[in-house]
This record gives C-alpha cells, structure tokens and sequence, in this order.
C-alpha cells in the first residue's frame, strides 16, 4: 500500500516537473552550464588543458550536481505546506512517510535525468571512462544513492524551514560552500593548511574521490564504503526527523 | 445510532501562552449540518483541525463516529472528508489529475479513480475545464474542486472550514446548495463560518464559541432570539437629544440599554411590538426623530447579545486574554 502511494504520490510530482518548463529547462540545462563554464573557463588554468580538466572535474560535477538538484524536493515539500495541500494528503489514511518518499523517488528520476545528459554531453566533448562498464554503472548507482540521501536532507530542510525563501537560501549556503571547499573542483594540495583539513573531512569530497575512482579507475573500496556509509546516515537521520516533523508540524 | 457522529469532552488546546481552546463540549447527531459560528480566533479552526487529526488536544477527548481522533487515527481519516479555509488544490496539474491523486491515495485502482473523478468533475461542474491547470481556476471554481477532492472517499463526516470566505454571492449559493444536498443524502457536516446568516441558512443547529468555549447553542430560532431578533435604529433630530432618547429606549421592557455612536442609537428588539412601544415612548419624551429603522442584528451585536462584549478580530488577540468588556 505504502509502495503504491509512494508511486502515486511520485507521478503527481513528475507531473509537475513536466508541466512546468523552467524546471525542465533548470534540471537539464543548469547542470550544463557549469559543466562548459568549469571545463572551458577554468580548464585550462586549473589542469593545463580542458581535456584533461574534463576527466578530473566531471565526478565531481555529477555530486555538486546532486547538491544543487535536490534544493528542488526542499522548495516542492515547502511549497505543499504552503499551499495547505499537506493538510488534504496529511487527513487521508495515507501511510504517513508516502508524501515525503514520492517527492523523493520523483526527485531521484530527475537527478538520475540531470546526470545522464550532463555525461552525454561529456562524452561527446571527449570524456572517457577508465575504470570499465562496472565502474560506469557502479557510478550511476552511486549518484543515485547519493541522490536519496541528498534528497532526504533536503526534504528535512523544506519541512523544517517555514518560508521558500529561508529554503532557498540555507541550501544555496549549506550546498555552496560545502561542494567549493571539497575536492570536487580542485585538489586540495594548492589550499592552505585549514581548509586542506577541512576538505578532507568533508563528506563531499568522499563522494567525489569515490566517483573518481569509479569513473576513471584507481582504489574505490574504501571511498565508496564510506560514501555509501555517510549517505546511509544521512538518509536514516534526515529521514526519520523529516518524518516525524511532517508528522507534527501543525 | 445512539452514538453522536461527532463529540468532543472538555477539548482544550494552547500555543505557545495563547489558549485556544478551553474545554470545549460538541455533540453533533448523525446526518445534520452542525454549524461552528465565532468570531476569528475563536477556535474553530483549532477544534476541525483537531477533529481532523491533524493537530492533538492538550486536554480532552475527541470522536469522529466512535473513533478517538488521538488513539486512532487512521481510523477517523478513512470516515472523514476536510475542506479547509484555503482551497487545498494542487495548481500546477489538472483538475482531473487532483481528484485522481487523491482517488488514488485512498487505494481507488486507477479505473475506479479516473471513474470517481469523472462523476464528480460533472456534480460539481466542473467537466468542461477538467483537464485545466487549477491554476487558471477561478476563486468559486477552486472551492467546489476543493470541496469535489473531500469527497472523493465518500465520507461519513464532513467538515467544512469557512468554506465559502471569500466567494462572492452567486459561488456562495452554489456551494451552500451542494451542501445541503450532501447533508441530505446522510452526510454529517460540521460547519465553521463567521457569519450568521451562513450557519442560519445551512445547519439545523448552531454553536457559538468564543475564545475556544461555548458560549450558545441552540437551533437558529433559538439563538435568534438570543442575539435580540432585531435592531432598532433611532437617531434623534437634535443630537443634544441623544442622552434623553437612550434613557426613554432603555425602558423598554426586555431590551438592553442602547448603544450610542455618532447621534444613532441601536437598540435590540426581541419583540416586533416593542418597536411601536419605543416609538411611543420616544413621542412621549418629545423627541424628534430623522431616521427610525429595523434591521437584522449583524454577528458583532448577536455576538454582543450573546457573550456580552463584542466580536475582536484576531489581530487583536493578545489584547484579548482576560478583557472582559
């Protein structure tokens, strides 16, 4: 039953994204934009040649990617409250997580979308994958992962903040600095001593050491095992406080 | 049948230092239009949304047709349908796509869904625009979609929150019809609503609350004659003799003493013969009139009949613990 009203609930949100033409344009064209800005203006300062930034960055991207995609399912469950449409979905004898859980399968969709056409587009401008078909699809699958326990802390974000306005600006601050100050675009090597610490500990850059070595071979267990265990976190911490704060919140 | 369909024991809620509602008492009997009347901040909302499980009392018990709204919940959503003060509609899909969504999370199989959806989309006339984006929906339009999408589960127990605030007068009818209409096919409505001639048209019984308890409750005959029936309105030709013509109208028998603003007095006429009696009295004193009328008490002085102070609006709530007028 849960299942089903998840999927339900998932399709109504799709439905949204579809009909509404600047969310199709933000979550195919936006990533875009800062793949051929980053390789194009930076590459070849950075890298010493866009192909080379090219093979480096585009891990990375695909996580910043996630981080600023899923600010999507924050602004989408706040705008519900908003609207008072929680109240109608919240006095049905709806399974209770079914709400939340089909924002984020739908969300998940559209980042797994975002990441297709961001690599497709890599490809064609001379991306290629070192670490074999298992890595490919094994970084897919981390995206997607990755995808969930994003979305979840979003989701606790758009539930817990009131206005879409304070949503919008907590993650453009929680993501922005968070996916600048980690390996995503740059190594760490260059920056000074505190940020270095900083990077290092930053989930953000685990994620991207695990996508790179997915993507372009080279040691993965260890990054992978402890992104996955970081996203398993998030999503059981976030998803339980998102959940019983939609519960609650009157 | 014995069990009321809906009832509440001493329902008490507070936010923060505000107390909303203070031990409220409701009995509604299966199959009437109850009507909730009070003015904003009175706790009407507070008590539907308790009712509807969406928010828990501090203090009290609630059930909907037997079932404790805290100990279960579940069980209250699957007999209710909830129309809340702002049209809870989705905007950006069709009106169609609404009532099949919401099919479709009370586990309606999608033909059953798109099936309900269509048999009400044509009750509520809503056909012709059904695959139109609510957004484009006009005010009216977007309240009778948002009163279809309450029933889309066929409830037992409706409860309709201000439903028709903000309408204008040709919506308004139309939403009160279908509302009789569905009380007359066994539903249970509870009705919340700031005005007195809604609850007066619509519900077989009416309460009044005030700062979330019961002040009236009565049919609407009854509480009519608690509000004062009618006003009368007297300004006499010299406003010098405003003092003498409140004191010859306060001596009518039964009526409170008049109340005075900018040389009109308005006075509660329970009787329509008092009417003449005043005019007599008035003539008696030799006091000049320029305007003698009747009119229908309006909610602030059924209100100021009923409870003794007037009806404050909830900007001025803080203000409004423990003012006793």
């Amino acid at each position: 039953m849960m299942v089903m009203q998840t999927g339900v609930m998932a399709r109504r949100n799709l439905l949204h994204v579809l009909s509404d033409p600047q969310q199709m344009i933000g979550m195919s064209v936006q990533p875009l934009m800062f793949l051929l800005l980053f390789v194009y203006v930076f590459g070849g300062a950075i890298a010493g040649s866009t192909s080379g930034y090219l093979q480096y960055v585009l891990p990375g991207l695909l996580v910043q990617g996630i981080g600023f995609g899923t600010t999507q399912t924050a602004l989408g469950l706040n705008a519900d409250f908003q609207r008072g449409l929680i109240d109608r979905f919240r006095s049905l004898p709806t399974a209770r997580p079914a709400v939340v859980a089909g924002r984020v399968t739908a969300d998940l969709i559209r980042t797994a979308w975002s990441s297709l056409i961001i690599v497709g587009v890599a490809v064609a401008l001379g991306f290629r994958f070192h670490g074999g078909p298992a890595g490919a699809f094994g970084a897919f699958g981390f995206v997607l992962a990755l995808g969930v326990g994003m979305c979840w802390l979003m989701a606790f974000l758009g539930v817990a903040l009131r206005s879409p306005e304070s949503v919008q600006a907590t993650g453009f601050m929680l993501i922005m600095p968070l996916t600048f100050a980690s390996s995503v675009l740059v190594p760490a090597a260059s920056m000074p001593g505190w940020l270095q610490a900083f990077v290092k500990v930053n989930p953000i850059s685990i994620f991207a050491t695990a996508m790179r070595g997915l993507m372009l071979g080279g040691a993965v267990a260890t990054p992978v095992l402890q992104g996955l265990a970081w996203i398993a976190g998030m999503s059981l911490v976030f998803g339980a406080l998102t959940v019983s704060l939609y519960r609650r919140r009157a | 049948m014995d069990e009321p369909a809906i009832r509440t024991e001493k329902l008490g809620k507070s936010f923060a230092a505000r107390r909303v509602l203070t031990g409220l008492d409701l009995e509604v009997p299966a199959g009437a239009i109850f009507g909730l009347l009070g003015p904003n901040g009175a706790g009407k909302t507070t008590a539907v949304r308790i009712l509807a499980t969406l928010l828990r009392p501090d203090a009290g018990r609630a059930f909907v047709l037997g079932n404790d709204v805290v100990a279960q919940p579940q069980r209250v959503r699957s007999v209710i349908g909830l129309t809340g003060q702002y049209a809870a509609v989705d905007d950006l899909i069709s009106a169609r796509e609404n009532l099949y969504l919401i099919g479709r999370l009370l586990g309606l199989r999608p033909r059953a869904a798109r099936a309900r959806s269509a048999v009400l989309l044509a009750a509520f006339g809503l056909s012709d625009t059904a695959r139109t984006k609510v957004k484009d929906y006009s005010g009216g339009m977007r309240r009778r979609l948002d009163l279809a999408a309450s029933l889309v589960g066929q409830p037992a127990v409706l409860f309709l929150d201000e439903p028709t605030t903000g309408l204008d007068l040709a919506s308004r009818n139309q939403l009160w019809d279908m509302i009789r209409d569905l009380a007359a096919s066994g539903t249970t409505v509870l009705l919340t609503t700031q005005y007195l001639d809604e609850a007066d048209r619509l519900a077989s019984q009416i309460m009044v609350i005030d700062r979330g308890r019961t002040v009236a409750h009565g049919t609407p005959s009854e509480l009519k004659s608690l509000a004062g029936g009618q006003v009368l309105e007297v300004r006499p030709l010299r406003a010098a003799d405003v003092p003498a013509a409140a004191a010859a109208l306060a001596g009518l028998v039964g009526a409170p003493r008049p109340e005075a603003e900018d040389g009109l007095l308005a006075v509660h006429v329970p009787d329509e013969e008092m009417v003449t009696a005043a005019a007599r009295r008035l003539a008696a004193a030799g006091i000049g009139v320029s305007h003698l009328a009747v009119r229908l008490p309006s909610l602030d002085e059924a209100f100021l009949a009923i409870t003794g102070h007037r009806a404050q609006p909830e900007a001025a709530a803080p203000a409004l613990n423990g003012v006793a007028r």
